[in-house]
């Protein structure tokens, strides 16, 4: 059910602190259903907002021109803390697609990837530079490039993410196209360890 | 010539994926109230069945309150509905739901351990970044997200890239005083919040092999605070002598043939891995975090550093503002408002031990708010059994519920603003244990230590 990503072209807000974690990206406050929707009125709640919902004037969303932005690039180590996936779901329930940043929390990534947001790595050096572009940022996922006015990379990302995050397709559907080798697989291990199956 | 590591991994490789991802067989699913209804309510929509109910559990702990008498009416806003809902999810789903009431109670990952439920060479996952915890029993025990824990609960396997592989010998004795919590954040403080980023770690050498088992469990728990995509030890006799008996554990002939096949479970001499830490635990000291990441930690007594990298001088200055604190600054003697001793990092029965050999017969300082939650049910009931929780309420010390607890805040209960509060958890993000709290975090003996002086001191 995820969303399918090929290519992006928009600006980009930069957020280049180091470990940005899962409560600064959506508050445990901020998670008041069990469902995975209504998530982005939380996101980054407790820098978005003053008091009682009015926007903070200095937070990068709400200045002039990055409301609509669906890029955030970011410091090191993005998305640490906790496993919840309502940050993932706040991210892009908001409109954002792709984060660029140095690293990621292992969690966090997987769970982008899962439901259609790139974790897009680059070196700290490639992302000065776009944190520094002023206009819009192209992101080409089947080049595997991210550009901005007079600068272009190349990034890195596993095949398995590429075509998940191509396709949209959903991991459990491609999984159970195995259920016979899980059967078979499960049935030998039985054997081996008797103990694990209760 | 394979490590632990490649052992665990390798035996539960299903087959290879285009893409060079491999299916990994999951052993283990573990969920609990936060996201539990979630991920069952998710694949139920979808159609689809838990594939096998009886290798699946679930757990009350993050929402419900730990105020005892406490009911499905929580004080976070909306939480009776993570608890009802769960509930229901894992009885339509045949889940084994350890309840509000059930006396196996408690927090996930001290619950697991103590019923058996985690084993050596195991592989276990829960929608909680603290699943680690248990690969102190020589097991694969990682952290994941909703949809991943739906797959693994659908399909009993998940769909992973094997990650790097890194390990991390402890060398020498650990002082008297000095804890697996010191060891876990004197290494974070050493090599960064981000240091273990993805590596699956084996925490290795002969001060990690001295450790009790709780203790072992202690500092895995804190691999995801180092980025870890997870962190084990091998199991040995204290693993084996651990587990003996409990519930969901073998026993009979199989125990012995599993000993046998755990006996296995250990790095050859000539293992490689892709990355490799050493560290000597002789000169360590008891650590207190200063800043809003674990790895913003000193020991006890070490003046706040001056910012040297790596991270950005804008980071260093905002922690400091959020903490009140100034650079050079000595933690030593800062008054606190509250002291938590509980969490899935320290809240078993020998840490509530050691804590309260440190307040027998002394009282909570005057205007400080002391709280101890144990981290089961079974650890709450071994804990009034030897009366340790004559020894906390004697001192002034609130005696909980089982339960996460005040560990994090979720909307309800919690500490208030610019409150300092020593805590024996793992987390001191802005804000997680309540909107602009300071949280400082340390082991179980440096919080008693602190609850009694109302400042932090060292045991
Ligand atoms: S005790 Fe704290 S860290 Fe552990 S599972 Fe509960 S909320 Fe998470």
């Amino acid at each position: 059910m995820s969303q399918k990503f090929t290519t992006l072209t928009s600006l980009a807000a930069p957020l280049l602190e180091d470990n940005i974690d899962t409560d600064i990206i959506i508050p445990s406050r901020e998670m008041k259903t069990t469902g995975k929707t209504g998530l982005a009125a939380g996101l980054f709640a407790g820098r978005r907002y003053l008091g009682a919902r009015t926007p903070d004037p200095d937070f990068i969303l709400n200045r002039p021109g990055f409301g609509a932005a669906a890029i955030i690039i970011a410091g090191d180590n993005f998305g640490c803390g906790s496993s919840r996936e309502h940050a993932v779901w706040a991210l892009l329930e908001y409109g954002i697609r792709a984060v660029i940043a140095p690293g990621f929390a292992p969690i966090f990534a997987g769970n982008a990837v899962n439901n259609g947001l790139l974790p897009l790595v680059l070196p700290r050096a490639a992302i000065a530079i776009l944190a520094a572009a002023s206009g819009p940022l192209h992101i080409d996922l089947p080049a595997q490039r991210v550009s901005c006015a007079g600068s272009d990379f190349k990034f890195a990302v596993t095949a398995e993410a590429k075509a998940q995050l191509l396709e949209g397709l959903d991991p459990i559907d491609l999984t159970l196209q195995h259920a016979a080798s899980i059967a078979v697989w499960q049935a030998d291990d039985r054997q081996r360890r008797p103990w694990v199956y209760l | 010539m394979p490590s632990l590591f490649d052992k665990l991994w390798d035996s539960h490789v299903i087959a290879a994926m285009p893409g060079g991802a491999s299916l990994i067989a999951i052993d283990r699913v573990f969920l609990h109230e936060r996201t539990g209804a979630a991920a069952l309510n998710s694949l139920a929509a979808a159609g689809r069945a838990v594939a096998d109910p009886a290798r699946a559990f679930a757990a009350m702990d993050h929402i419900v309150d730990t105020f005892p008498g406490r009911s499905d009416v929580t004080q976070m806003p909306g939480g009776t509905a993570f608890i009802t809902e769960t509930r229901a999810a894992a009885r339509a789903a045949g889940i084994r739901l350890f309840d509000i009431g059930d006396p196996d109670q408690g927090i996930v990952h001290v619950v697991s351990p103590e019923l058996g439920i985690i084993l050596p060479g195991l592989t276990l996952v829960a929608p909680d970044s603290h699943s680690c915890t248990q690969g102190a029993f020589g097991a694969l025990a990682w952290g994941i997200g909703t949809s991943a824990a739906e797959h693994a609960l659908a399909t009993g396997s998940l769909r992973l890239q094997r990650p790097p592989s890194m390990r991390v010998s402890f060398g020498g004795r650990l002082p008297a005083g000095v804890t697996a919590k010191d060891m876990a954040l004197a290494l974070i403080a050493a090599h960064g919040a981000a240091g273990g980023q993805g590596h699956a770690i084996e925490f290795a050498g002969p001060a990690v092999m001295a450790l009790a088992m709780e203790a072992r469990m202690t500092l895995c728990n804190m691999a995801t605070e180092f980025a870890a995509f997870t962190g084990f030890i091998a199991p040995d006799a204290v693993t084996f002598d651990w587990l003996h008996g409990r519930r969901y554990a073998p026993s009979g002939a199989l125990w012995d043939r599993a000993v046998a096949a755990w006996r296995g479970l250990v790095s050859d001499a000539d293992a490689v891995f892709d990355r490799e830490i050493h560290v000597d635990v002789s000169d360590l000291a008891p650590m207190v975090s200063w800043g809003t990441s674990p790895a913003q930690a000193v020991p006890l007594g070490a003046p706040i550093p001056v910012f040297s990298g790596p991270g950005s001088r804008a980071a260093h200055d905002k922690a400091l503002a959020y903490m009140g604190l100034a650079e050079g600054q000595s933690l030593i003697g800062l008054p606190i408002d509250a002291a938590f001793i509980g969490s899935c990092t320290n809240s078993r029965l020998s840490d509530l031990e050691r804590a309260a050999a440190i307040v027998v017969g002394r009282r909570v300082a005057a205007g400080v708010r002391a709280i101890v939650v144990p981290g089961s049910s079974a650890v709450k009931r071994a804990a009034e059994a030897r009366g340790l929780d004559r020894i906390f309420i004697d001192a002034g010390f609130e005696w909980r519920e089982s339960g996460c607890s005040m560990c994090f805040f979720a909307g309800g209960e919690s500490f208030g603003a610019g409150q300092r509060v020593i805590s024996s958890t793992n987390r001191n993000f802005e804000s997680r244990q309540g909107l602009g709290t300071r949280s400082h975090i340390a082991s179980p003996e440096t919080v008693a230590a602190s609850a009694i002086n109302g400042c932090i001191a060292a045991a």
